[in-house]
């Protein structure tokens, strides 16, 4: 049982986030982190190859200026090697020219699953990880928040808007994971250490044999024009309860004829 | 140039579009142009007259899918049909899972870029202006396509009113799906429905929302009473689902619903961008945390700083008390 993982490095979301005033891009400057809900889809793949008696888990992520440290993050969890593709081309790259790396970069092992993220913290365009199934052939099943593989079938509880569903598909596919599948575990300090020295392949939009007109800026199909910050809305009025706050609430609500 | 044609991904459920069907079929009008419905399940035939009444003058209908997911199904009709010489100039999906799953596989099928997220859209010449609200709605971007159609948007929930064109039922033409292979081979064996009580998370007037301030699942009651109270829903932040204390049903954010109400109270959510995103637009929003530098207070029309497990309870007897 073999399982790639896609894995995004961002910057730390607790710092905010910023848009380059030239070129209207995220702003990706600093350490990167394995974005958090990376963490269920790594974590995933571990008990699945645990439980399948043997097998490799490998992280595939793009990253500017071979940016590893978040690659680290997963790995001192216990997976087993990296892809990592780094390439100046890239940069400007729409959700479906990176989609085309990343499925390039996950054929260039043997898997029997991808596993992603619904989406990425940072971006959000949720599209990703299903473009990533087409390019490659693959079925796909979005929002899991339960995974099993019996009798060489995947087997899979997914969120609907009224409950969830189970969900049956072949192998090889594609699942996309909630934070909810699985409670990610902490690196030890031996993965920690171990995870210095495991593998990552490093590689180039060339050497996947994309064709370079197909990311980067010049490849996307959109294109940034305006930003402008939002009308705030204004903070209203603040109390510190002493233990009568709620008189507040319940006045506020009698203003709005809700009470 | 002008919109000629626009297709739009019509969900339904229980025999009746998703409200966000009809609100895209409305702004789908509002930009010009036919508009074709792609529609599948039992519920095409009952469906195609709201859908003519918001705008639609053709339904295509896949019929019964067989428990497949629709994202394969529909996304490769549409690419079959793109194939066969029909031209939209945009597609709308909506950001529900199967919208999602669809506009992601249409994009790798035809070579289009996507937009997602979309909250407002807008003809600027003849560039399509796609709003997205980024960094939990403080700022407000414009994208557009660089290139040719078919222009592939997803739309969040709630960003348009729907309203009636007062068209006449739709001509409806059965479409088969292509043979799609491994990639259509994931199918729906069984369904799950959460019950809920009261009104609906995403049509309440009031919506009482807890998070992980709560401390515990237990003390999640204590929200449902106050909503209770107040006729409104009960909500959750992402926390306290991803935590397993209460369905994903209730889930209010970018990853859940996004709620409207006119009233929203947080009670022990700090405001994540993930959070804000689905409850901003509240008319009015209170928020009650123990902690001040919450962001959630600068969204808040009226904030307490204050115990949640203090300040509710005491809410919850002062409008009992009042009968």
């Amino acid at each position: 049982m073999n399982v790639a993982v896609c894995v995004k490095q961002i910057p730390d979301p607790a710092t905010p986030g910023k848009l380059d005033p030239e070129t209207k891009t995220l702003v990706r400057e600093g350490k990167l982190i394995m974005d958090d809900s990376d963490s269920y889809g790594v974590e995933m793949a571990l008990q699945l190859v645990d439980k399948a008696g043997g097998g490799e888990v490998t992280l595939v992520s793009m990253a500017p200026n071979s940016e590893v440290s978040g690659l680290r993050n997963g790995l001192a969890m216990g997976a087993h090697k990296g892809v990592l593709i780094s390439d100046p081309a890239l940069k400007g790259s729409d959700a479906l020219g990176t989609a085309k790396v990343l499925a390039a970069a996950i054929k260039r092992n043997e898997f029997d699953l991808v596993l992603a993220a619904t989406e990425s913290t940072d971006g959000y365009t949720g599209t990703l990880p299903v473009q990533v199934a087409e390019l490659l052939g693959l079925p796909s099943i979005t929002f899991a928040k339960h995974v099993e593989i019996a009798d060489g079938k995947l087997k899979v509880n997914r969120q609907t808007e009224a409950g969830y569903d189970e969900v049956e598909c072949s192998l090889p596919a594609l699942v996309t994971v909630t934070a909810g599948v699985v409670e990610p575990r902490y690196p030890s300090f031996k993965g920690i250490m171990a995870a210095k020295s495991k593998p990552v392949d490093e590689v180039t939009v060339a050497d996947l044999g994309v064709d370079v007109a197909q990311v980067g800026q010049g490849g996307s199909g959109q294109e940034l024009v305006k930003v402008t910050p939002a009308e705030e809305r204004k903070a209203g009025e603040v109390v510190v309860d002493e233990g009568d706050a709620h008189q507040n609430i319940v006045a506020f609500l009698e203003k709005l004829k809700v009470l | 140039m002008a919109i000629t044609t626009t297709w739009v991904f019509a969900e339904a459920f229980d025999g009746r579009p998703l409200p966000v069907t009809l609100e895209l079929l409305t702004k789908a009008r509002e930009l010009g142009g036919s508009i074709e419905a792609w529609t599948w399940g039992p519920d095409a035939t009952a469906i195609a007259p709201a859908l003519g009444a918001h705008g639609a003058t053709k339904v295509h209908d896949l019929g019964d899918l067989g428990g497949a997911l629709p994202g394969v199904p529909v996304a490769s009709a549409m690419a079959a049909a793109i194939a066969a010489g029909a031209a939209p100039d945009l597609v709308l999906f909506p950001t529900t899972y199967d919208g999602r799953d669809a506009a992601g596989r249409l994009s790798a099928k035809i070579d289009r870029s996507v937009l997602t997220n979309a909250i407002d859209l807008g003809l600027d010449g003849d560039k399509l202006k796609v709003g997205h609200a980024i960094f939990g709605a403080t700022m407000l971007v414009d994208a557009t396509f660089t290139g040719a159609g078919p222009w592939l948007v997803a739309v969040r929930p709630k960003s348009f009113a729907a309203s009636e064109s007062g068209g006449a039922s739709p001509s409806v033409e059965t479409v088969s799906v292509p043979d799609t292979g491994a990639t259509g081979s994931a199918v729906v064996t069984q369904s799950h429905v959460e019950e809920r009580e009261g009104p609906k998370l995403d049509e309440a007037d009031v919506v009482v929302s807890g998070g992980r301030g709560l401390g515990e699942a237990d003390k999640y009651s204590m929200v449902e009473e106050l909503a209770k109270l107040l006729k409104g829903a009960a909500g959750a932040s992402r926390a306290i689902v991803d935590a397993g204390w209460v369905p994903y049903s209730h889930q209010v954010g970018q990853t859940g619903k996004t709620v409207k109400p006119n009233v929203y109270i947080a009670c022990g959510i700090s405001g994540a961008t993930q959070h804000l995103v689905g409850m901003k637009g509240a008319k009015n929003i209170i928020a009650i945390n123990k902690d001040q530098e919450a962001p959630i207070f600068a969204v808040a029309d009226l904030g307490v700083v204050g115990d949640v497990h203090k300040v509710v309870p005491k809410l919850i007897e002062a409008i009992k008390a009042r009968g």
